[in-house]
């Protein structure tokens, strides 16, 4: 992708704010950059995933799938690109459809999953904002 | 390059009798580059008196770096005599906004009824750029800007000449959602521009006790405005965009406060004040006051 951050530069403003708002939030965020590296995720998201962010630190995309594993709804396969957060980054369009999450700690939960491209400016994408809301009353073991 | 400033106020322009040492003329500040080029850090009343000196002293070709189109920071715009030369060619850089042109937005106020030429119809030529966050020459310096943590399309611009960064952040809220202290530098607003700068102009509009009323305004307190500078390196900060009901007293209780801060690196900090020139030469940087300059 473009926009590579500078090696120990600073994060654009877009995705600093983001951070913010999802620092604050009780919602479930997950926050990627122009790379598609999952660069921050919040507190919620922290319940969803089993680990805190610090633990993790900074995830590269291809990672992403050890992290969470998401399903469809009806626990068939999904490719990252067919993700909310995957559409939003490859097709620079917002997305949202129902998805099985399975974290560390093994717990599958059925969540409705939102996802946004954040541009800077109409041509320039800084990351991809992705929000998760658990579906009440409709999670089991994996 | 020498800097000097002609308004270091914000908000709104506080002229009286209390504030007659550090100026009550808003955002302002003249750079002149060992090259010759005249950048304009913003065009808040005090780029009225720098109107006046350049018109004793044309400049054929300007260039106005704006941080954002908030009225203390264009009001004086209509009254630089430059505007009125049809020999000078004026470049205007400011914030991209997605919604309308640089242009278009300055003449929602330089347009009647707030102001009684339209900007098309000024004599001076200008043209007009966003502000891009890639950097750029003018003359001798390299310039970046990039957007920050304030209320509307807003930029911070980073100077760089032979070896010495000037950076300008005069409206700046870094802390707002997030702890300074405790977060990573490169997810604070406004480190990529500030980092390792030997002088950094910073907002600091509220002293401590004041900013908790006035969080979400998109400016800082000292604290904040200290921390922000210590996470990015800033060799000196120049507390600058006073308060319009800060005095010259209050100041000074300000500036105190930030001395005790940072008490064993006093010499730091210090506040703005109309007429204060700061020069980057092989001498190293130097800052000059109006009564440190008088004999």
């Amino acid at each position: 992708m473009d926009n590579e951050a500078p090696a120990g530069g600073g994060k654009p403003l877009t995705l600093i704010l983001a951070r913010e708002l999802a620092s604050n939030l009780a919602t479930p965020m997950f926050l990627l950059d122009a790379r598609g590296v999952l660069v921050y995720y919040n507190d919620a998201a922290a319940l969803l995933i089993g680990r805190a962010f610090g633990e993790l630190g900074e995830i590269p995309a291809e990672e992403f799938g050890a992290v969470i594993r998401l399903r469809t709804s009806d626990d068939k396969p999904l490719r990252r690109r067919d993700t909310p957060a995957g559409i939003a980054f490859f097709e620079r369009r917002p997305a949202h459809r129902t998805l099985a999450a399975t974290g560390y700690d093994g717990v599958r939960r059925l969540v409705h999953a939102t996802a946004y491209p954040l541009f800077g400016s109409n041509t320039e994408m800084h990351g991809v904002v992705s929000v998760f809301w658990e579906v009440a009353g409709e999670e089991d073991d994996a | 390059m020498q800097a000097r400033v002609w308004g270091c106020r914000g908000s709104v322009a506080a002229p009286g009798p209390d504030t007659v040492k550090y100026g009550g003329n808003t955002s302002c500040v003249e750079v002149r580059l060992s090259s010759g080029e005249v950048l304009v850090l913003d065009a808040g009343t005090g780029i009225r008196p720098l109107g006046v000196l350049l018109q004793a002293a044309p400049c054929p070709e300007l260039h106005i770096l704006l941080s954002h189109l908030h009225l203390d920071h264009l009001q004086g715009l209509g009254f630089f005599r430059p505007l009125f030369d049809p020999n000078v060619h004026i470049h205007i850089w400011g914030p991209p906004s997605p919604v309308l042109p640089l242009s278009e937005r300055i003449a929602m106020y330089l347009s009647p009824p707030l102001f009684p030429v339209h900007l098309n119809d000024v004599p001076a030529h200008l043209t007009f750029h966003n502000a891009p966050e890639e950097a750029f020459s003018i003359g001798s310096a390299t310039i970046r800007s990039g957007k920050v943590q304030h209320q509307g399309p807003t930029v911070g611009y980073r100077i760089e000449e032979h070896g010495y960064t000037l950076v300008y952040l005069p409206d700046h809220e870094p802390s707002l959602g997030t702890e300074l202290r405790s977060v990573a530098p490169e997810w604070i607003s406004g480190y990529d521009i500030a980092r390792d700068a030997d002088v950094l102009l910073h907002d600091a509009q509220y002293r401590d006790h004041e900013y908790s009323a006035h969080v979400g305004w998109g400016h800082s307190g000292l604290a904040d405005a200290m921390e922000f500078a210590d996470k990015a390196g800033a060799r000196n900060l120049v507390l600058f965009h006073h308060d319009p009901y800060h005095t010259d007293n209050e100041l000074e209780e300000l500036l105190d406060e930030a001395r005790e801060i940072w008490p064993s690196a006093e010499d730091r900090v210090c506040l703005a004040n109309e007429g204060m020139t700061i020069t980057f030469d092989s001498e190293g940087v130097r800052f000059v006051t109006p009564s440190t300059a008088q004999p």
